[in-house]
């Protein structure tokens, strides 16, 4: 199971980075593995300002489905424009070029409280 | 829970070994994917899978009457078998619903094996047990602990096995089995069925067996593409089928009028629910189970509200996912009888939206032949 120690994660699999006031979110390789083959992400939200813990979006793979959750809040201002043709990318490289969304912060201080990588480990049982 | 231990196939060990993702299923721990879905799906229609479905149950039916019983509890026409051949039926139960779906094999004069769901297993045991004559004509037994059952499915499965079996397999006709040696054991049944609609075989071993079969036939099936599959994909392929599954698409309140299974019930013969079952397929049952495809772009669930285009309910999907052979997503649901012809448009209900869904005579796939 691949968690970098670089970035921060959330109680609902997603993993944030933080550069400059904007994060990055994706899921993680647990959420991936746990989720197998995605179908399709649907992601609606581009431009639209929106709270930690709201949805943001949803995955659909080929079991269930499953909801995304905003992990900072603020506005969404960029979505992955290669998941719509290959979300296949989510499953291969869920840290990389399966990322999701681009979040321009307006709480910083968020995420601060999320789970480092350790803690998340631990949430996970890995 | 400590009464009821999670159960393992004999075969778990070597699904650990494989590093497949496990879950619970029917009160076992079973591999729901090895390599992932989508690649053992194909694997099986362009090559083959081997699947361990060794949590189904197997009842051993016997003496002389067990014919008249077995045409009392289940839809089909066991008359009509003989020693070598396999029916597809199911146990109506007795208002209007069914108790399970399953497999007749007739394996010699007053001797039957039937092949039950895992999950309706003790159900099964005590409604037939119910239903024994009190003579004593008929011993009703459960093998299902000594049973392992490996399926071998897709379009290499005669190749991978031929090599390995004493009994010539290529006019072993669909729904017909045989006894023969396979990899050396001696006793194992290979039946020509399966639920994925890509042909093969399915093989009844005893447990103390599996291991070495499955292992036989891992390593034949290397050269033809094999690939060992869970129960994610077994799912997928049987959905494209358009294949009943327990629990989803049928249960106790669903006849098989209504499921589409007329076909398995027989108004030749006397047995469980005769008479509301024919006027139910006299009058048409006001539902019935339709396959559709969906226009826009959703996977319909099971649980999904269908509707008309207003958003009022006209049934609930049962079943449904990508077809992973088509890239389409497609449904299996029950709707009132004025949709059930194919081309009508439905609506599945998705979070708050109306997705538009055109319904069709399943398979959703073109037939493979088996």
């Amino acid at each position: 199971m691949n968690t970098p120690d670089q970035l921060r994660y959330t109680a609902e699999h997603e993993w944030v980075e933080l550069q400059d006031g904007v994060a990055t979110v994706g899921i993680t390789d647990f959420a991936q593995r746990e989720l197998g083959d995605i179908v399709f992400v649907e992601m609606d939200t581009l431009g639209r300002t929106l709270n930690q813990n709201e949805v943001f979006g949803t995955v659909e793979a080929v079991k269930t489905v499953s909801d995304l959750y905003m992990p900072v809040s603020g506005e969404i201002i960029e979505v992955n424009p290669k998941i719509n043709n290959n979300p296949e990318l989510v499953n291969q490289n869920p840290y990389g070029d399966g990322w999701m969304i681009r979040i321009k912060t307006n709480q910083p201080q968020e995420w601060d409280a999320l789970m480092d990588a350790a803690g998340y480990r631990a949430h996970t049982g890995q | 829970m400590e009464s009821n231990p999670i159960r393992k196939t004999p075969l778990h060990a070597s699904h650990l070994a494989l590093h497949a993702k496990m879950v619970p299923f029917a009160g076992f721990d079973m591999p729901v994917s090895y390599s992932g879905i989508k690649a053992e799906h194909l694997a099986v229609r362009s090559a083959c899978g081997l699947f361990d479905v060794s949590h189904m149950g197997e009842f051993r039916v016997s003496g002389p009457g067990a014919l008249e019983f077995l045409e009392k509890v289940t839809s089909n026409h066991v008359a009509s078998l003989f020693p070598g051949r396999v029916q597809y039926s199911c146990m109506p139960n007795g208002r209007g619903g069914l108790v399970d779906d399953l497999l007749v094999y007739n394996l010699a004069p007053e001797s039957y094996l039937l092949v039950v769901n895992a999950g309706n297993l003790r159900k099964d045991w005590e409604w037939l047990s119910s239903h024994l004559p009190t003579d004593g004509s008929v011993v009703l037994e459960d093998h299902s602990d000594d049973t392992a059952l490996l399926a071998l499915q897709g379009p290499r499965a005669l190749d991978i096995l031929q090599p390995l079996c004493d009994v010539d397999l290529s006019g072993l006709a669909y729904y017909h089995f045989t006894h023969a040696t396979v990899a050396g054991l001696g006793s194992v049944l290979v039946s020509a069925t399966g639920y994925t609609g890509a042909g093969g075989f399915e093989l009844y071993v005893p447990s103390n067996q599996a291991t070495q079969l499955w292992e036989a036939l891992m390593l034949a099936g290397a050269a033809h593409g094999l690939l060992p599959c869970g129960l994610g994909c077994r799912d997928t392929l049987r959905l494209e089928m358009g294949f009943c599954l327990y629990g989803n698409d049928i249960d106790e309140t669903t006849s098989p009028i209504e499921a589409g299974l007329s076909w398995i019930t027989s108004f030749k013969k006397d047995f469980i629910d005769k008479d509301l079952l024919l006027e139910q397929k006299k009058n048409g049952p006001s539902r019935r189970l339709v396959g559709f495809v969906m226009e826009d772009k959703g996977i319909p669930r099971h649980g999904y509200r269908l509707c008309d285009a207003d958003g009022l309910e006209i049934g609930k999907v049962t079943s449904g996912s990508e077809s992973i052979s088509t890239g389409r997503y497609i449904g299996m649901g029950y709707v009132t009888s004025e949709y059930a012809a194919p081309g009508s448009v439905v609506f599945v209900e998705n979070r708050d939206r109306l997705l538009r869904a055109v319904t069709v005579r399943p398979p959703f796939i073109p037939s493979q032949g088996s």
